[in-house]
């Protein structure tokens, strides 16, 4: 809320500059985002009355005017605007003077003819164009009230104030008004606000021979009050009003509509004004909407309404969306001459609703939405039909139509001291409190630590105990409060096992030389199901915010290869990127995916780079299986882990993947990016490998425990194989495994060979077996033996020929 | 040439030899020649029968002196040249020490991740638990429990991504408080958490926006927990986190979960509070939003708002580490450019 210093300065005595207010105020009540001074940058701008006006003898549309400005001589000015006339008030930019933009503006030639100086529109003053009064948009603004020429013109147009920018949040609605601001003020300088209320004057007939008022449901429009205000003239609102106004970033429209706003900006109360005379029959339903019902509102744009939506009738039709916006038959036009005048309290939500449903926020529907003062509503009626009246040269009827009512009364909240400084962590004193209560604009008795407050109803905000300890705290100072820590039992600070897995998992992979990256969980429709472990359906937000950020991913590798495309597009080819994060699972017949952590990496390029000193080296399928074989070691997993060939998966090079099983569940996979997939988006040849945390860190785990290092000398034995291609290392170990005897330690493979010196179709695999007892040495002719049983096993069982 | 002659000649014939040798194995040689069994030595001692019986101690001893001049020498020759070829050895082996090593690839934890790791660290050192909730909530724990009803004006403050009429993508990390608040059993002493994670709203992206950033919660509930507490405790993680000098200040903010509600302002890191662009010239930085928990938040929860209260607190990791290290667009964090992320090498 834009609130004028000048103003505020009318309502309450601030003994401080705006800046040092904004400041104060930020720290004690509401924040303000910003101190703005209208005419900062502005210089030498004053008032002037064009005194005569000729045609330009060498344009059509410029003019040569002779501008009194307060000096002896008048100024000529050339002006292009096409509503100047002789007799104007104007704005007048002197010579060597500073408008908006940081412009200067100098003595010139236009067109041959001499320019002393500029007459301005309000925009080049630095008015938006929402501000600016739109019979003025196309053109200079003129006063419509006789200045002195040479009078300031920034002082006179209001620019000389300050304006702060008060973000009101929505539990403090009661300073979307001046006076509630002016409370707020009041209670951070110990100032008591001083409001002028002045009695309406009733003096045309009884509202009841005009109008009636009936509410179907309390519930609607808890507080419905009208006023009449009759023979009113239709006009510009005199500069005072529309001044107030555009410093509030309001545009003024005319007298009527003007005051509605200036009530609003004042109380806090939104009011509407109806034309009198366009309303069907002089019968006011507030009712509620049935569903396919028209109102075309204010903006001009037809809405089909629904029987959520509250809706003010003529007794026919709608002619306000209640709250939110009017209806465009009955607004207040040139030709009115009688005006109802409506203030009221409606139910909150479906305010907020219907504002919402036909995207109709307003400042009418932004307030009655968080609430509004009981206690102002008729305050706020009695006022502007009292300005109506004497700014439109009416009369106001006699009486308030009252269809509803709220009788306002104070909410009684009573609290202890002990509980206000048990909550504080303070000591503060019952004078104290009292005090601030008080500052507060709240009534107070005390007796014995025990406070009874009376909350007026402009702060409806509070009810209960801990609102009144906020309003204690803040007016105190919160600086005032010390600082300790808590004071409770002890409590054991650890990880869970799974938390400290993960971070485990991570520094693991990081020691292996990936970088963590942290990529999107919304991603496009196509990435989600990809590069998948487990089968599911897709998840997707109702209303993404762009087709890449729809769906909920059920895998981590295409977050990183959009990473990698995104380096790779930026000449970055060596990566090897690692993200640990969560996957979004769902079955058919759930609604609420299942979220399981995964761990998945992506590498490109080299791994390691050329030196003087080592070859390059660049990633393949083995460097990234160390990886995962490293990272799952880790986890002294029970089962045996193995990697069965994959050939099926779309994305994956079939002839260079695997899917990685514990025991007979899949948990990972590992490969090589499909060459049509890498195609497809414009990725190099990438290793990628996927694993789901959840089912390792549920698998069974053996436990840590100690052995003595071996007494016994080991013995090794290498062998030489040669088998058909096709055989699988994994097979060839089975077999070594399953005869080795109990005495094998390791098989290490440590050659494979294909190609010169072998039949085709055939390969050699060496071996390197490790032989050790715990109990005593091994002899020659154990080891011997145990070798021999493992000869003959391969040879007869993978017809493997020993080398 | 009587014998001794014939030996001291040998001596000095052969001692001139050892001094010249350049090689150790040409050395072993003249050993094995000179001082083996058919050396000129043992060959001359053999000569002794021929000498008078009272010669031949003489004789012995002189020739076993010989023998013991030429081990000398041999041994002598032998330690030179055995330095000598360490010295080739050493020059030969000398290398250049500035030429680059090996590098190792070593990855770099995501900045973060290092920054949650260390709130996290900072928390678990003052007994609190860590506690992840779901990333996918019901509007239930995300709002409701946290006294956001339906059609509250307080839901503007944030735009969240539903995925029906009751399931979203949470829109900050209090849920896990309602999710935490609800199961714990206060019988076995006072609550005390935290719960860091990703959360979204519906925003585009940007420098300043992102759907997606993180949140780091804080919850400490029991029977006597004050405001004071809340102040000394983000005083200390804001010690931690920004330096040892820094102050904070706390100013009235609203949150529906929090009463009362108060913004944290951290002294600038930067400047040290005389004002710099980084503060906006104010001396201060807004870094977080805290409160005393409200009292229909326990309620809710099951918990008896007359007995047990506390504070709650919720920070921004982005946020964090924007300011800490001046980065000034947020998209950094999830494009994954290895430049940007490999820069920030574990810190301490």
């Amino acid at each position: 809320m834009d609130v004028s210093y000048e103003w505020l300065k009318e309502l309450v005595d601030v003994p401080v500059s705006p800046e040092e207010l904004a400041d104060k105020v930020s720290r004690t009540g509401i924040e303000v985002d910003s101190v703005t001074h209208p005419d900062a940058g502005l210089k030498k701008i004053v008032v002037g009355k064009v005194l005569s006006l000729a045609d330009h003898p060498d344009s059509d549309h410029l003019h040569v005017a002779q501008v009194d400005v307060g000096e002896e001589a008048p100024l000529q000015i050339v002006c292009g605007a096409p509503n100047i006339a002789a007799g104007q008030t104007v704005i007048v930019a002197l010579p060597n003077s500073w408008v908006g933009g940081h412009t200067k503006i100098k003595k010139s030639k236009m067109r041959g003819v001499e320019s002393n100086g500029m007459i301005c529109a309000l925009q080049e003053l630095g008015f938006s164009d929402s501000v600016s009064p739109k019979a003025y948009s196309a053109g200079i603004y003129v006063f419509n009230e006789a200045i002195a020429p040479g009078t300031d013109a920034l002082e006179a147009l209001g620019m000389t104030d300050a304006i702060l920018d008060f973000e009101i949040t929505p539990n403090r609605a009661d300073a979307l008004g001046m006076r509630g601001v002016a409370w707020e003020v009041g209670a951070t300088y110990d100032e008591k606000p001083h409001f002028k209320d002045i009695p309406v004057e009733e003096t045309g007939k009884p509202i009841t021979d005009l109008l009636t008022a009936t509410v179907t449901d309390e519930n609607d429009a808890p507080a419905y009050q009208m006023r009449v205000v009759s023979d009113v003239t239709i006009e510009e609102s005199p500069l005072w009003l529309q001044r107030r106004l555009w410093n509030a970033g309001v545009r003024p429209v005319n007298n009527i509509v003007d005051v509605t706003n200036l009530i609003m900006l004042e109380y806090g109360q939104p009011l509407h004004a109806f034309d009198y005379d366009k309303l069907a029959s002089h019968q006011i339903l507030v009712r509620r909407a049935t569903n396919g019902e028209h109102l075309t509102t204010l903006d001009g744009n037809d809405h089909e309404l629904i029987d959520d939506d509250i809706v003010i009738t003529d007794g026919t039709r709608p002619v306000a969306l209640a709250g939110v916006m009017g209806g465009l038959d009955t607004e207040i036009t040139a030709s009115t001459k009688t005006v109802v005048i409506e203030a009221a309290k409606f139910a909150p939500v479906n305010i907020r609703r219907t504002a919402l449903r036909y995207n109709l926020r307003s400042e009418a529907s932004s307030r009655f939405e968080k609430g509004v003062d009981v206690g102002s509503i008729n305050l706020a009626l009695d006022e502007a039909a009292r300005q109506m009246a004497t700014l439109g040269h009416g009369a106001v009827a006699t009486g308030t139509l009252s269809a509803s009512a709220i009788k306002p009364e104070p909410v009684i909240v009573n609290i202890s001291l002990a509980r206000i400084n048990h909550v504080l962590g303070a000591e503060l004193t019952a004078e104290t409190v009292t005090t601030i209560f008080k500052r507060l604009g709240f009534g107070v008795t005390e007796a014995d630590g025990l406070f009874t407050v009376s909350i007026p109803t402009r702060r409806w905000d509070i009810s209960i105990e801990a609102d009144l300890i906020e309003e204690i705290a803040r007016i105190y100072g919160y600086d005032e409060l010390p600082s300790t820590l808590p004071t409770t039992t002890m409590t054991i600070g650890q990880f869970t096992p799974s938390q400290t897995r993960r971070r485990r998992t991570r520094k693991l992979l990081e020691g292996l030389g990936l970088t963590q990256a942290i990529t999107y969980s919304l991603v496009a429709e196509a990435d989600a199901p990809a590069f998948a472990l487990e089968a599911s359906e897709p998840t997707q937000v109702a209303w993404p915010m762009t087709n890449d950020h729809s769906t909920l991913r059920q895998n981590l590798v295409t977050g990183l290869l959009n990473a990698i495309a995104y380096n790779v597009a930026r000449s970055q080819n060596d990566l090897a990127l690692y993200e640990q994060g969560r996957v979004f699972l769902r079955s058919k017949d759930q609604t609420r995916p299942v979220e399981k952590e995964y761990v998945a990496g992506a590498i490109t390029g080299l791994t390691r780079q050329k030196s003087w000193h080592e070859a390059a080296q660049a990633v393949d399928f083995y460097n990234v299986k160390g990886i995962v074989e490293t990272l799952l070691g880790d986890y002294r997993l029970n089962e045996p882990v193995r990697y069965v060939a994959l050939t099926d998966d779309p994305t994956l090079h079939p002839g260079q993947s695997a899917s990685i099983l514990l025991g007979d569940k899949r948990i990972g996979l590992i490969g090589r990016i499909h060459p049509g997939y890498a195609k497809a988006h414009s990725l190099p040849d990438t290793f990628v490998f996927e694993l789901d945390l959840d089912a390792l860190l549920a698998a069974d785990r053996s436990d840590m425990t100690a052995a003595p290092a071996p007494k016994y000398p080991s013995v090794t034995r290498d062998i030489a194989i040669q088998v058909g291609i096709e055989v699988e290392h994994a097979a060839i170990e089975a077999v070594i495994w399953q005869n080795a005897g109990k005495y094998l330690q390791d098989s290490h493979l440590f050659d494979v060979y294909h190609g010169k010196n072998l039949p085709f179709g055939q390969k050699s695999m060496a071996y390197t077996l490790t032989y050790r007892r715990d109990d005593q040495t091994l002899t020659e002719d154990e080891v011997n033996a145990a070798f021999a049983k493992v000869q003959a096993a391969l040879e007869t069982e993978l017809h493997a020929v020993i080398r | 040439m009587d014998l001794k002659t014939k030996l001291e000649q040998l001596d000095q014939e052969n001692q001139k030899r050892i001094k010249s040798v350049k090689e150790l194995d040409e050395l072993n040689k003249i050993r094995v020649e000179l001082l083996g069994k058919k050396g000129p030595i043992t060959e001359a001692l053999r000569g002794m029968r021929d000498l008078a019986p009272e010669e031949r101690p003489k004789i012995g001893e002189f020739a076993n002196q010989v023998k013991a001049n030429l081990q000398e020498s041999i041994a002598e020759r032998k330690a030179l040249l055995e330095q000598l070829a360490i010295h080739a050895q050493l020059a030969k082996e000398t290398i250049d020490v500035t030429l680059p090593g090996d590098q190792k690839q070593v990855g770099t934890p995501h900045i973060l991740d290092q920054i949650m790791d260390d709130i996290e660290d900072f928390f678990i050192g003052q007994g609190y638990q860590v506690v992840d909730g779901p990333e996918v909530e019901e509007d239930h724990y995300n709002f409701e429990m946290l006294n956001i009803p339906k059609d509250h004006p307080a839901r503007d403050m944030q735009d969240t991504f539903y995925l029906d009429d009751q399931l979203l993508m949470r829109s900050q990390t209090s849920p896990v408080q309602a999710r935490t608040l609800e199961i714990h059993d206060f019988s076995k002493g006072p609550l005390k958490m935290i719960s860091p994670g990703r959360v979204y709203r519906r925003d585009n992206d940007d420098a300043t926006h992102s759907h997606q950033f993180h949140q780091v919660e804080g919850l400490v509930i029991d029977k006597h927990i004050t405001m004071a507490d809340l102040k000394g405790t983000l005083l200390a993680l804001a010690q931690h986190v920004f330096g040892a000098d820094r102050q904070i200040r706390l100013r009235p903010s609203f949150f529906p979960f929090t009463e009362p509600s108060v913004e944290v302002d951290v002294s600038c890191f930067r400047c040290g509070g005389k004002g710099c662009a980084i503060c906006k010239y104010s001396g201060w930085i807004e870094v977080l939003g805290a409160g005393m928990v409200h009292p229909n938040v326990l309620t809710n929860a099951g918990v008896d708002a007359d007995v047990y209260g506390g504070f709650a607190f919720g920070l921004g990791p982005d946020r964090f580490a924007m300011l800490k290290y001046g980065i000034d667009d947020i998209r950094s964090f999830y494009q994954g450019d290895i430049r940007f992320l490999s820069q920030f090498q574990q810190e301490g």
